[in-house]
C-alpha cells in the first residue's frame, strides 16, 4: 500500500479541527477520487500527503521519495517556456542536461504538446497549461501523483478531453493517483474508488467502488452519481443550522 | 405492454444506453487530433510587431516644444542673458567644451565611475538582498536599517567620506555605494515579497533545496521587482556620484560632470552650468533608453505582462 492514513487529524492553531480521524489506504496503481464540499479539508489532506504540511495527530505512510503534485492553476513559471518548465523538474531531480532535453520532449509528446515546447505559459490556453503541468508532475517520476482540482478552472469541453487524456496517461504510466474534486461526475468519471469527505471536520464518511461497468454504462454511472450526490448533499445539509 | 409509461425506463433497458455520457467515444489518435483542434482554437494567433514611429516622434516633438518655450522665454528678455542663457548659447558652450576635450573627459570620467560603482553595488546588494528576503530573522533585524539608509540622502556621507578617505576616488565610490546598495536590496526584497506563494510550493514539491529554491525559482520570479531596484540603484548611483563630484573637488579626484558643474559655478559661467546639467540629464536618459528600457520591456513581454500597458 503506497498510502496509508491512520487517524489523521489537522488543526490550524487553536481553531476547530480541519481534519479529524481520517482513515484510508490507497493501493499501488489505484486511481482514487477524493470528493467533498468546500471546506472539507480536501486540499489540506493532499498537502499533508505531499509533505507540504504536517498533521497534528495520527500517522501517515507515503512513499519515501515523496509525491508529485498538480495544482488547481497550472503554476507554471512564466520566465520559462513549456519545455524549460518540464526540464526544471528534471533538473531538480538531478537528471543530466542531454537527458533532460530528450525526456522533456517525450513528456511533451505524451500530453500531445510536441509542437508547443517553445511557447511561454501566457501564450498557452488553460487546457494546454494544465497539460504542461501534468507533464511536469510526471517528470518528477514519482509513483504517487496528487492532483488538487486540476481541471476545476477549465471550460467543459476542455475538461472532458482532459479526463480522457488523464485516463490514458494513468493507464500508460501506472501511477497511483489521488484526485481531489468537488465535482461528483468527475469523481465517478475518473476514480476507481470515490472517497467522500465530510465537512468541518473532514473525515472519510463513505466510499464507493466504481467498476468497469460504471464506465461503459451511462445508466449505471448516472445512478451512482445520483447516489453519491444525495449523500454529499446530506453532508452539506448538516451544516444548515 | 401498451400501458407502460414511456418516460419510465426499466433497469434492464438502461444497459443498452450508449456510453457517450460517461466516456467520450474517442480513440487515442482521435484524442490527439481533438486536442490539437482545441489548442489552435484557444490560442491567439501570433501578431507581428512592427516599428511604431510614434515612439520616436512623440518624445522628439515634446523635446522640441520644451526647447522652443525656453527660447521664447529668453527672447522676451525678462532676465539678463548671462543669467539665463538661451538654448543656442548653451549649445555653443557645449561645442567649445567639446573642442577643448573637457566635455569628453567629464562624461567619460563620470560614466566610468558611475558604472563601476553601480556594478560593484549590484554584486554586493544581490546576495545580501536575497539572504535578507529568504531568512526571516535577518530581515527583521536589518530590514528597517536598510529602508532607513534608502531614505538617508547619500550626500550626507560626503563629509564623512572626505574625512576618512581624503579627496580620492574612494570617497566618490563610498558615496555611490551608500546610495545604490540599499535601494537595490530594497528592490530585490520587494520583488521577492510579490512572488505568488504557489511558486514556492511548486519548488518544494519539485524537490528544490533551499539554495536551488533561491537561485532557480525565487530570483527569476523576483526579476521584475529586482530590475526596478536596479533601475533605482542606478539612479541613486548617478545622483550620489554627481553630489560627490560637486562637493569634493581637487586632490586625486578626476574631472567629472559634477566637477564641470562646480567649475561653472565658481566662474559664474551660466552656460557651462546649464551645459553640465543637460549632460547629466542626457546620460541618465540614454542609460534608460539604451539599457534598462529594452531589458525591462523584453522581460515583461516574455512573461506576458505587457499587454494593455502604455509602454
Amino acid at each position: 500500500m503506497p498510502v496509508v492514513l491512520e487517524n489523521l487529524g489537522k488543526r490550524f492553531g487553536d481553531g476547530a479541527p480541519v481534519l479529524d480521524d481520517v482513515n484510508a489506504s490507497i493501493g499501488q496503481g489505484e486511481f482514487v477520487a477524493l470528493l467533498g464540499a468546500s471546506g472539507c479539508g480536501k486540499s489540506t489532506l493532499l498537502n499533508i500527503m505531499a509533505g507540504l504540511e504536517a498533521p497534528t495527530s495520527g500517522a501517515l505512510e507515503v512513499p519515501s521519495d515523496g509525491a508529485a503534485f498538480m495544482f488547481q492553476d497550472a503554476a507554471l513559471f512564466p520566465w520559462l517556456n513549456a519545455r524549460e518548465n518540464i526540464e526544471l523538474a528534471l533538473k531538480l531531480r538531478g537528471v543530466g542536461k542531454a537527458e533532460r532535453r530528450i525526456k522533456a520532449g517525450e513528456l511533451l509528446d505524451l500530453v500531445h504538446l510536441g509542437g508547443a515546447g517553445d511557447k511561454r505559459p501566457h501564450e498557452l490556453s488553460g487546457g494546454m497549461r494544465q497539460r504542461v503541468a501534468l507533464a511536469r508532475s510526471l517528470a518528477q517520476d514519482r509513483q504517487l501523483l496528487l492532483m488538487d482540482e486540476p481541471f476545476a478552472a477549465l471550460d467543459a469541453i476542455t475538461r472532458d478531453l482532459l479526463h480522457d487524456e488523464l485516463e490514458r496517461i494513468w493507464k500508460e504510466t501506472g501511477r497511483t493517483i489521488v484526485f481531489v474534486t468537488h465535482n461528483v461526475r468527475e469523481a465517478v468519471r475518473l476514480g476507481q474508488r470515490v472517497l467522500l469527505l465530510s465537512s468541518r471536520p473532514g473525515r472519510v464518511v463513505r466510499e464507493w467502488h466504481v467498476s468497469e461497468e460504471h464506465r461503459t454504462d451511462a445508466g449505471l454511472a448516472g445512478q451512482l452519481t445520483g447516489e453519491i450526490t444525495a449523500r454529499l448533499r446530506e453532508e452539506i445539509r448538516r451544516h444548515a443550522k | 405492454m401498451p400501458n407502460k409509461p414511456t418516460s419510465l425506463v426499466e433497469p434492464a433497458e438502461t444497459r443498452h444506453i450508449t456510453a457517450a455520457l460517461t466516456r467520450s467515444s474517442t480513440g487515442p489518435s482521435d484524442l490527439r487530433e481533438l486536442e490539437a483542434g482545441l489548442d489552435s482554437l484557444q490560442s491567439d494567433a501570433v501578431r507581428k510587431a512592427r516599428v511604431d514611429w510614434s515612439r520616436v516622434l512623440l518624445p522628439v516633438a515634446a523635446l522640441a516644444v520644451l526647447v522652443l518655450i525656453w527660447q521664447l522665454y529668453v527672447s522676451l528678455g525678462f532676465k539678463r542673458q548671462d543669467l539665463v542663457p538661451g538654448p543656442l548659447d548653451v549649445l555653443g558652450q557645449l561645442g567649445t567644451l567639446w573642442a577643448d576635450g573637457k566635455l569628453q573627459e567629464a562624461v567619460w570620467t563620470s560614466l566610468q565611475r558611475g558604472l563601476v560603482g553601480f556594478l560593484i553595488s549590484v554584486a554586493i546588494a544581490t546576495p545580501v538582498g536575497l539572504l535578507l528576503a529568504q531568512v526571516a530573522p535577518l530581515r527583521r533585524a536589518f530590514g528597517p536599517l536598510i529602508s532607513g539608509l534608502q531614505v538617508l540622502p547619500s550626500v550626507a556621507w560626503v563629509p564623512a567620506a572626505i574625512i576618512w578617505f581624503g579627496l580620492t576616488d574612494a570617497t566618490v565610490y563610498f558615496v555611490v555605494f551608500m546610495g545604490a546598495i540599499p535601494s537595490i536590496i530594497n528592490g530585490l526584497i520587494s520583488g521577492v515579497d510579490q512572488i505568488p506563494p504557489q511558486y514556492r510550493s511548486v519548488g518544494k514539491v519539485l524537490g528544490a533545496s533551499r539554495l536551488q529554491l533561491a537561485l532557480q525559482i525565487i530570483l527569476p520570479a523576483a526579476l521584475p521587482g529586482y530590475l526596478g531596484g536596479l533601475k533605482q540603484g542606478w539612479a541613486f548611483s548617478w545622483r550620489s556620484l554627481m553630489a560627490a563630484e560637486i562637493i569634493a573637488v581637487g586632490g586625486t579626484i578626476g574631472f567629472g560632470l559634477g566637477s564641470l558643474l562646480d567649475q561653472g559655478r565658481v566662474l559664474s559661467d551660466m552656460t557651462t552650468v546649464m551645459a553640465a546639467i543637460l549632460m547629466i540629464l542626457a546620460v541618465g536618459i540614454l542609460i534608460e533608453l539604451l539599457f534598462f528600457g529594452p531589458i525591462e520591456k523584453r522581460l515583461l513581454r516574455r512573461r506576458g505582462l505587457l499587454a494593455g500597458s502604455t509602454r
